[in-house]
């Protein structure tokens, strides 16, 4: 009798919680685009009525969560490469939401401002660098004045989708870099201290007078931090603002989105710049997902690159799509199906 | 039933969950270092190696096995000798004070400290002075880590300390003194030899909570991946690794850090087991 009443109390609260989860959509992933995606969800569930909720665990276990199916949809700051795509147990699609960049600040008292060539940002992370004193450094920023100290490179410690940005574009700009350290959310670093979490190598920035790293934008704008201008492709030196990191996405992207928009080839791009990402099946029909289920998702994610949600991307300093980049993701979002039908008009 | 047998069952089931979980952790543990295993093989454990790089991946604990071990040597060494002192003082000389239950109470609150807060403070204070003594130019690295360490394990290796010191029985003092011993001279000849063991023991207590700490040495050894080249330098370790890079790690990496853990598992029981073992020989 006793069971009964137990069995029949735990049955009405499973029914429960289903009708709960047809308006409730639950993602996982990339924690660089985390304070975005907590306030365009909140401002969405406010206007929606359906329920968002985002776990910031890293972008390779929003992949992961994907791939289990435990979420509805997955976040990422490095697109899946095409082993990890056939890895997926169904095809999966990008939509790209917002970009970010990646800052290099310094401390050194009483400089200002000061210029990088990407010859000689990658020379001061290999290690070939060690003075802030360098000859390459004081010709390139005439007018410092350049202590004779010992330059402290400052990385991150944890993997990152910040350090595969800031890798990605070494890699691209630098043969040395390319073949000596590569490409990766962590390297190998040939110098320098690890620290935890933007926060982390900020606050090792702060402390260490000679020192240089690098920070995710979300955090450097947000904190106002100083950083260096860059020299870009088309030779420009550019600062990173939210402009010049829109600016990035304006060059030609593939039909996939999946691309990396470091050393962006446009005059105005700031160079170390990159997309993230929402991921999602392309047949939202599995594990017994309603249609409403994936409707609401896709809904969701729809309204993610409308103008009303990029408005609040950059409130949260990070760099709105350019108009073609949300116009590719709003048809990429109408190829997705349910059971073979679209779901989005 | 009676209440007897309900209680004996009660006690070998919970015992028998603690076996289990136990061992659910090592199967778990080495299920997903088997594809490091079979790549890396003893190679894993003798190569200072750890290149996460695509395509060239290839790891090896060597660097992170050393400085743990490193890490947590020199801080049980720096860490003995202040609870050795600070044990005499609230157990022996000064037992029964106010003075005494005020330092007591001190270093049992020092367990109690989270260690971000120890983290933050050897952040934000000790590196600095490390960077005044002009000893390393950023502040981080072993020695920082170590001294935290030691601070955090000085409680670990008190409490038992001052139990057994307490528990040497009067008597035995007594006589001594009643030879005209002097109170150096009782600690020497009566005190140590009675407390020997469960000072032993405590120390091995303090050194495997040195091994095992993460957040704190995470935020002030540096995180370069080689082998310490000295006491200033930079370097990692096998739990603060495992807290970086396992949130955004997959296939080999993942196993090869899952391996990492399983090794910390192995290193800590042979240390509890080295510990029964001195404590068997000596009581």
């Amino acid at each position: 009798m006793k069971k009964s009443i137990v069995l029949v109390a735990l049955l009405s609260l499973m029914a429960l919680g289903n009708k709960v989860s047809a308006q409730s959509i639950s993602g996982a992933g990339a924690t660089f685009p985390e304070p975005f995606y907590n306030a365009a969800f909140a401002t969405y569930e406010r206007a929606a009525h359906a329920k968002v909720t985002y776990g910031g665990i890293g972008s390779g276990g929003g992949i992961r969560s994907l791939k289990d199916k435990i979420v509805d949809f997955g976040a990422s700051d490095a697109f899946l490469t095409n082993q990890e795509l056939r890895e997926m147990p169904a095809p999966i699609v990008h939509i790209p939401t917002c970009s970010g960049a990646v800052v290099v600040a310094y401390n050194l008292p009483g400089v200002k401002q000061i210029k990088l060539t990407p010859t000689v940002l990658a020379s001061i992370f290999l290690g070939q660098i060690r003075n802030w004193n360098h000859p390459a450094l004081r010709k390139l920023n005439p007018g410092v004045r350049f202590p004779n100290k010992e330059i402290t490179v400052v990385h991150r410690s944890d993997g990152s989708g910040t350090t595969n940005m800031f890798t990605d574009y070494l890699t691209k700009v630098n043969k040395v870099w390319h073949s000596k350290v590569g490409a990766g959310k962590t390297v190998n670093w040939p110098v320098g201290v690890g620290a935890k979490g933007n926060p982390g190598v900020a606050g090792a920035i702060h402390q260490t007078q000679g020192s240089i790293g690098y920070i995710g934008s979300e955090y450097a704008f947000a904190q106002h931090e100083p950083s260096a201008l860059i020299q870009n492709k088309a030779g420009k030196f550019i600062k990173a603002t939210v402009a010049s990191t829109s600016a990035a996405g304006k060059g030609k992207i593939p039909a996939d989105t999946r691309v990396m928009l470091t050393n962006s080839s446009a005059p105005t791009a700031y160079p170390i710049a990159g997309f993230t990402w929402l991921i999602i099946y392309k047949d939202q029909a599995y594990n017994n997902r309603s249609f409403a289920q994936a409707q609401a998702t896709l809904k969701l994610i729809d309204w993610m690159v409308s103008r009303n949600a990029q408005g609040l991307a950059v409130k949260t300093n990070y760099a709105p799509l350019p108009a073609g980049v949300a116009a590719r993701a709003k048809a990429i979002l109408r190829t997705v199906t349910y059971k073979g039908k679209r779901i989005l008009k | 039933m009676n209440s007897d047998k309900i209680l004996k069952r009660v006690l070998f089931f919970s015992s028998l969950v603690i076996i289990l979980i136990a061992a659910a952790m090592v199967f778990s543990l080495f299920k997903g270092s088997l594809p490091s295993i079979s790549k890396f093989g003893w190679r894993f454990l003798i190569s200072d190696q750890w290149d996460p790089t695509q395509g060239s991946e290839n790891y090896g604990a060597l660097l992170f096995i050393v400085g743990t071990i490193l890490t947590s040597v020199l801080a049980l060494v720096i860490a003995i000798p202040l609870a050795f002192c600070t044990s005499l003082f609230v157990a022996e000389y000064f037992r029964g004070t106010k003075l005494a239950s005020i330092v007591g109470t001190l270093v049992d609150l020092l367990a109690g400290i989270p260690s971000i807060i120890y983290g933050l403070w050897g952040f934000y204070i000790l590196c600095p002075l490390v960077v005044e003594a002009g000893l390393s130019p950023q502040g981080f690295g072993v020695f920082t880590s170590a001294l935290i360490l030691a601070i955090m394990i000085v409680p670990y290796a008190t409490s038992l300390s001052n139990t057994t010191i307490a528990m040497v029985p009067n008597d035995l003092k007594e006589a001594a003194y009643a030879l005209g011993a002097t109170r150096l001279e009782v600690i020497r000849t009566v005190i140590l030899p009675n407390a020997r063991s469960g000072m032993t023991a405590s120390y091995i207590l303090a050194f495997g909570r040195a091994i095992g700490e993460t957040l704190a040495v995470t935020m002030l050894i540096g995180n370069e991946n080689a082998i310490p080249h000295g006491l200033f330098s930079t370097g990692n370790t096998m739990a603060s690794v495992i807290a970086n890079q396992f949130g955004e790690a997959s296939g080999l990496q993942l196993s090869a850090l899952i391996e990492l853990a399983l090794l910390l598992f192995v290193i800590t029981t042979i240390i509890n087991a080295i510990g029964k073992y001195i404590i068997k020989k000596m009581g």
